[in-house]
């Protein structure tokens, strides 16, 4: 059987950032073929030096990626991008400002072929709070906020610090079911975005690795025998600043089994054959 | 050389001279009305006395239909309601669950392909005392070919095993509140929201351009206006692509085409500036049949759906506040390019919180770009209040209501989504008018019928479907409601100078109709029968179609 496309939804109000984050994102593809979704072709939805031709519904970019508008029917485009050969490795739902998320992640994880990966919502730092209280605005950003795994408050460095510490009082009651990461300018490492770009094979690991941006990434090693729920669970509480992990541990029944967390989620499955135990670790600075 | 039709009764909706017995018409074009000794006046002239036992109106002008009433066709029937298909055959409404599923087995027998999918439309288990259909009853039609049945709302899906198998969604373990579970764990087969009914739609023969109607659907929703008294009629919300035009253009402009169809791009899935580009660029390609140009946003959900978003204090049954499909800023874009470049703009707006922003935006952009006679319009405007009336009235805004909801899902309203204090001033053309706002009302075919005469029987009447009168304040006279069919929505679509009346110097287009609306009694004016139209100076005949 064919293994399931990962699905990320980006969501956020217009002009916190998801446009500059998927730019990024198709900026560290390392390779990987990147397929991302947009409601409608806006003004430069991708930066043009990444085009390579452009279609009435598909533009193709550097890489082997694409970029693809589905209008008013996300399924059928989305049926569409699971026939394209060969296969998008990720897929990058960037819903519209006034979406949400969690509605569509809810929908795509029924889609054959597909499996969300999780939901992450941007915000600007500097208007969010005027946002969550507009008249006619506020339910949709807090109905946004509470469907995400992982906040991506974003253009910190337009605010002051005492702001930023002020949002820290107020965002995390909002977002009760996510990590939140402070970026500028939208740049977040593309294995906090996306699930896949975590080197799952702690084999490769030894000890802690820094990013640019300050995030890191460290070996967690396992050798006894553990629950994985309890296990994954423990993992989310003891480290606040964890945002995302990938590995495999030895389960008190017997069996290898694949933990998977984002923000405050986790997946427990079966572990594929003849892997060794460990799980990579993305914390946030 | 000119024809002169003698009539039983002309209602010009010209109040200087209201009723007439003649009408003069040279190539396409409406002489004048009067008396045969003033048309002779305008020269040689051919006395045509096909209609002297018809009662002639100004053709009928539906400001909200969508042009896939007539592909819909092409599909099964299962409302609850009568209904009459494109060719004049009156379908009965289906009363039961049991009898949806006769229906369907019937039209399963006639399919050959054994792996082409049923797809059927108009269900309203709301009529069943909410007995629901489930996989199981459509199991019965057939376990081999996916079977599909769209309710008439068009928020929920109802599909059978195979469908739910293609889709993946035949399995224990689905938690989404779209998808209810029978007590085996599994889908039921009901699919509610847009959402969840995309993961099958596809599946069961609706598919990505579903709004944008086809050919044969075109050319079946011509028919449909010849039999409701139909000469100018909207298509609400089409992606109107290039390819899609050029077919407009060819069916539209063929001599036998019926009516005139005014076509609204759709701001769905396209960036502002790329839809004011895009409706700029296909104003140009407007003809005498096929107007283009206008834009159509849509800024919430529907009020049966629970997607309609409320002012508090909300829906009466608690349901969480529906859905916006807009940003104010895309809308404030899209209103304020709009005036800016001399387009014409209509906003669905169901719920009060919609409307509130509407007005809002058309504020501000008003002040940046003043424009003295725009007539943009609100689109169903089902739950204004009175003091939205008195800004819309302000803003020279239009309102086109959708009077028909009222009769088919007005007991829904009252019991369940806004309660009853709402439910009474819903679609309030009283108040509309009172408050002197231009006014028309509506059909939003396919969603209810086409059919202008019964939409004036509803604001008329104001009846629910289980025969309460709701909201007997809102009511309008027959005469209101007969203005609002013709040059009450010609006025939302500034064809009010052509079309709407029967005057000196319009296009000839008329409702021929064997039966007069203003003496029939305003609790039958639905029961007045249509013979057929007048278009351009074409005669068509319902009964020759």
């Amino acid at each position: 059987m064919n293994q399931a496309i990962p699905v990320t939804v980006i969501g956020g109000y217009l002009g916190s950032g998801k446009t500059t984050l998927v730019n990024h994102l198709l900026r560290n593809a390392n390779g990987k073929r990147l397929a991302i979704m947009v409601n409608e072709f806006g003004e430069l939805p991708i930066d043009e030096d990444l085009i390579e031709a452009t279609g009435d519904d598909i533009i193709s970019l550097a890489g082997g990626c694409v970029c693809c508008s589905f209008g008013s029917d996300l399924m059928e485009a989305m049926t569409a991008l699971s026939k394209l050969s060969p296969k998008p490795d990720n897929v990058i739902l960037e819903a519209s400002g006034v979406a949400l998320p969690g509605t569509i992640a809810g929908t795509l994880s029924l889609l054959p072929g597909f499996a969300v990966d999780g939901v992450l919502v941007l915000v600007d730092a500097e208007t969010i709070r005027t946002l969550a209280s507009d008249k006619y605005m506020a339910d949709t950003i807090k109905r946004q906020l509470a469907d995400a795994d992982l906040v991506l408050v974003n253009k910190i460095d337009l605010v002051s610090g005492d702001a930023l510490e002020a949002l820290w009082g107020w965002l995390p009651a909002l977002a009760p079911n996510a990590k939140i990461i402070e970026t500028e300018r939208s740049v977040a490492p593309s294995s906090v975005v996306l699930q896949n770009f975590i080197q799952s094979d702690p084999d490769k690991f030894s000890g802690v690795f820094e990013h640019g941006v300050g995030f890191e990434t460290r070996l967690l090693t396992v050798e006894e025998c553990v629950d994985a729920n309890k296990f994954a669970q423990a993992l989310i509480i003891e480290n606040p600043r964890l945002v995302r992990a990938k590995g495999f541990v030895n389960d008190v029944g017997g069996h290898m089994k694949t933990i998977q967390i984002v923000g405050k989620r986790f997946e427990i499955s079966t572990a594929p054959e003849s892997v060794s135990s460990g799980l990579v670790l993305i914390l946030s600075p | 050389m000119n024809t002169i039709y003698q009539a039983q009764k002309i209602i010009t909706m010209n109040p200087a001279r209201p009723h007439v017995t003649h009408v003069a018409v040279r190539d396409g074009m409406i002489l004048g009305a009067g008396t045969l000794e003033e048309l002779e006046g305008w020269g040689e002239y051919e006395l045509d006395q096909r209609f002297t036992d018809k009662i002639l109106m100004p053709g009928f002008v539906e400001g909200h239909s969508h042009a896939m009433e007539g592909t819909l066709w092409s599909y099964t029937y299962v409302g609850y309601f009568d209904r009459m298909d494109p060719d004049g055959k009156t379908w009965s409404g289906v009363k039961s669950v049991a009898g949806v599923v006769a229906r369907l087995q019937e039209a399963n027998d006639k399919i050959s392909d054994p792996d082409a999918p049923l797809t059927s439309w108009s269900l309203d288990p709301i009529y069943y005392d909410n007995e629901r259909i489930n996989r199981g009853h459509l199991d019965q039609v057939s376990t081999t070919r996916p079977v599909g049945v769209l309710h008439a709302s068009g928020h929920i899906l109802n599909v059978n095993s195979k469908a739910l198998e293609i889709a993946g969604l035949l399995r224990t373990g689905i938690d989404n509140s779209g998808i209810p579970l029978g007590g085996d764990g599994l889908p039921t087969g009901e699919l509610k929201g847009p959402e969840v009914m995309g993961l099958a739609a596809q599946h069961v023969g609706f598919n990505g351009g579903f709004l944008d109607c086809d050919e044969a659907g075109l050319i079946n929703f011509g028919k449909l206006c010849v039999r409701s008294g139909v000469t100018t009629a909207t298509d609400l919300a089409a992606r109107l692509q290039q390819d899609s035009v050029d077919m407009m253009q060819r069916v539209v402009g063929q001599d036998n085409y019926p009516m005139r169809l005014v076509s609204l791009l759709f701001h769905s899935g396209v960036a502002p500036t790329d839809l004011i580009a895009r409706a700029l660029e296909i104003k140009k390609q407007s003809t005498e049949k096929l107007r283009l140009g206008m834009i159509k946003i849509v800024a919430d959900g529907s009020i049966q759906g629970f997607s309609a978003r409320m002012r508090a204090p909300g829906y009466y049954n608690g349901a969480p506040n529906g859905l916006w499909y807009i940003s104010p800023e895309h809308l404030k874009q899209i209103l304020g390019d709009s005036l800016k470049n001399g387009l014409h703009v209509h906003t669905h707006t169901n719920g009060d919180e919609a409307t509130e922003l509407l007005l809002d935006t058309m504020e501000k952009c008003l002040l940046k770009y003043p424009a003295p006679d725009h007539r943009f319009t609100i689109q169903h405007c089902q739950l204004a209040d009175t003091a939205q009336f008195r800004r819309i009235a302000k803003l020279g805004l239009c309102v086109n209501f959708f009077a028909n909801h009222h009769f088919y899902w007005g007991d829904e309203h009252y019991k369940l989504t806004v309660g009853p204090e709402r439910a009474l001033r819903m679609n309030a053309c009283a108040t509309a008018l009172k408050h002197g706002v231009p006014i028309a009302i509506h059909s939003d075919a396919p969603v209810t019928p086409l059919g202008p005469l019964f939409t004036a029987w509803c604001a008329i009447n104001r009846l629910t479907a289980s025969g309460r009168v709701q909201g007997e304040f809102e009511r309008i006279g027959v005469a209101e409601a007969l203005y609002a069919i013709t040059l009450g929505a010609a006025y939302t679509l500034k064809l009010d100078g052509e079309v709407g009346s029967i005057e000196t110097g319009k296009r000839a287009d008329f409702a021929v109709l064997e039966d007069d609306p203003e003496t029939i009694g305003a609790d039958r004016i639905k029961d007045v029968k249509v013979w057929g139209t007048v278009q351009g100076g074409r005669i068509f005949a319902a009964s020759e179609l």
